[in-house]
């Protein structure tokens, strides 16, 4: 069983972002920067099909500055074999851009799985993994919180509004990964020590025109004051008044 | 010809709601351009009877292909059906950001070769690009991207494009499904329904969410009756809640669940970390309760009530029931 996972690099969300003087990206000096966290879902999953299967590889994929090696490295810390740094000064916006060089590099790697997240928290986008399926020919499914495979195919699940659909794909497949699949493993120090021996291939990518960008950014406006109304039951009548008189929502 | 191809999303052979944003959202597109609005309808026999609702909304035209093949969502033949149309020249195409428009939106893209602008909010039309408004970084950040491909594809935030009718004339156009849609490799097996007659958290005007704050998952109760009291309401939660098994993940609110927008939104015993606001900030009107005065909830909330949920939901819940009943 070969498989691929692709990973991007992401800064810390919890941070207090600033636009940048070009009034177009965001200032993120100084900002921490760590493994998506649905992509850490993804590696989770492709790590735990390897060793059911008792072989097989698993190969990092990230794209994007030299930095992004050292989310590789994690990845590799978690039990990943080999990384593959698609090196670009930055990461573009535009999904399509992204998943034509991501494809080029698995185009000829015999992978039996590609994984995805489901969506970068920076872009917003959930587009790349899908894209890449089509470019390869691959079978996809989106956005996936269950998964079993049998030989050559396989059974996942994925939640749609207020509903569960159960989908059947056979091999090779691309799959993005939701929230729910699996947790995530913490490297072990072993797993660190392992790590450091273990092999990233730095290639150029192979960058898509891109056709969407970015023209400008802003902060979203303030949420308005507020207003505590009180403490305990007591306040709840005025509540309720102001939620049929003020906000006309009953 | 500017025409906009608007894809009308449905399930179990009726309409979404989301197809109606999508075509109201073409419309818009159409009439800065001076072009026509195609929706493209996909369903088992007998969708065609949903053509005349598009219409109504906007649609010139209602390409409508009925296959038992597309009894379910069809990924693939949805995708390369709708691809092989827009290679006859269209402007843009517009997807609903549901779970089956950002599926199918990225895979017609692919196709043609294109990139796209995903879950937008509002859309201006430029001679030679849309520009399109789309929350980043969670919600922290607002970004204009402008979509310069051929054709434009955009998904469009569920709520963001409240359906407007524009009746028309409709054209139905019966058509055929590129390949067969029975031949498809990836296929929806089996569609799980949640309980009937729930809203989802996508449609519901009002949310009721609760967090750890409530203790126990027995005490969710008081969240539901809140929302029975209301009547037009879905049950919401917090990732702490979900990872503990006391609701599905399929409820959870925030940065790696649902992005919610109602009208109104109560939050019950929920600290209001910047994961669960980047799922609902956006809301109408923000209602929370939190024993806490100080929690970070009650910076968004628009009325705050301080205090132990488990004594103040239940006095809420009867006031509101009496208030509905008024
Ligand atoms: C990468 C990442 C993604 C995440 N994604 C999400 C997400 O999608 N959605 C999400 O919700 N979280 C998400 N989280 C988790 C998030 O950081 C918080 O941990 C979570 O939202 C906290 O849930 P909570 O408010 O229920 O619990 P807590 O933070 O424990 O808050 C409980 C609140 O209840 C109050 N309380 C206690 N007792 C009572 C009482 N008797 N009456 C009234 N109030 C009471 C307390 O004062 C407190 O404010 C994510 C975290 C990470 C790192
Ligand atoms: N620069 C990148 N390098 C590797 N994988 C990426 C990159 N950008 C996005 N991805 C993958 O595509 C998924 C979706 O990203 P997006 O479409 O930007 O939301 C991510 O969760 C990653 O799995």
């Amino acid at each position: 069983m070969k498989i691929a996972v692709c990973i991007k690099r992401v800064p810390d969300m919890e941070a207090r972002f600033k636009i940048a003087g070009d009034g177009k990206s965001v200032d993120y000096t100084g900002l921490k920067f760590d493994m998506n966290d649905f992509d850490s879902w993804a590696v989770e999953a492709a790590l735990q099909l390897k060793e059911k299967a008792g072989q097989g590889e698993v190969v990092i994929i990230s794209l994007g500055p030299d930095a992004v090696q050292e989310t590789i490295r994690k990845a590799l810390s978690m039990g990943a074999d080999r990384g593959v740094q698609l090196a670009a000064a930055e990461i573009p916006f535009d999904g399509f851009a992204i998943a034509s060089a991501l494809a080029a590099e698995l185009k000829d790697g015999a992978y039996d799985l590609v994984f995805f997240g489901k969506q970068a928290p920076d872009s917003a986008n959930g587009v790349v993994g899908i894209m890449v399926a089509e470019l390869l020919g691959y079978a996809a499914v989106s956005s996936i919180n269950k998964l079993e495979l049998q030989g050559t195919s396989g059974t996942a699940e994925r939640a749609i509004e207020g509903a569960t659909e159960v989908v059947q794909f056979p091999l090779p497949a691309v799959l993005t990964v939701d929230e729910g699949l699996n947790q995530a493993r913490y490297p072990s120090l072993k797993g660190i020590m392992a790590a450091k021996k273990k092999q990233i291939e730095q290639k150029p990518a192979q960058l898509g025109a891109a056709t969407v960008s970015i023209q400008a950014m802003a902060m979203p406006p303030e949420r308005a004051p507020g207003r505590i109304l009180g403490e305990g039951a007591a306040a709840v009548p005025e509540l309720v008044q102001l939620l049929q008189t003020e906000a006309k929502v009953i | 010809m500017a025409n906009i191809l608007a894809f009308a999303e449905s399930r179990g052979g009726k309409l979404r709601k989301s197809a109606l944003e999508a075509v109201t959202a073409a419309r818009s597109i159409a009439d800065a351009r001076g072009g026509e609005v195609h929706a493209v309808l996909l369903g088992a026999s007998g969708i065609s009877g949903q053509a005349e609702a598009l219409g109504r909304h906007g649609a010139d035209t209602v390409i409508v292909v009925e296959h038992d093949g597309f009894a379910n969502y069809n990924p693939e033949a949805s995708s390369a059906f709708i691809a092989d149309r827009l290679a006859s020249g269209y402007d843009a195409a517009v997807f609903p950001a549901t779970a089956q428009g950002r599926d199918l939106a990225p895979r017609v893209a692919a196709r043609r070769g294109v990139g796209m602008a995903s879950d937008v909010t509002d859309i201006t039309v430029e001679s030679d690009a849309l520009v399109c408004t789309h929350p980043v970084n969670i919600g922290k950040v607002i970004a204009r991207v402008r979509v310069s491909g051929t054709p434009a594809i955009v998904s469009v935030r569920p709520s963001a494009f409240t359906p407007v009718e524009s009746p028309r004339e409709v054209r139905v156009e019966p058509a055929s499904p590129s390949g067969d849609p029975s031949a498809s490799r990836v296929k929806v097996v089996e569609l799980r329904e949640g309980s009937a007659g729930k809203l989802d958290l996508g449609e519901a005007p009002i949310i009721v969410s609760g967090g750890r704050g409530l203790k126990s998952a027995d005490n969710f109760k008081l969240v539901e009756d809140l929302a029975d009291a209301f009547g037009n309401a879905a049950v919401g939660a917090t990732r702490a809640v979900t990872d503990d098994g006391w609701r599905p993940h399929t409820e959870q609110i925030g940065q790696t669940g649902r992005t919610v927008s109602p009208r109104l939104y109560v939050a019950i015993g929920i600290s209001g970390a910047i994961q669960h606001l980047a799922g609902m900030r956006t809301s109408g009107t923000i209602v929370a309760i939190n024993k806490d005065k100080d929690a970070p909830i009650f910076r968004v909330a628009d009325y705050g009530i301080i205090g132990d949920a488990i004594e103040i939901v239940p006095v809420l819940t009867e006031a509101v029931r009496k208030a509905k009943q008024s």
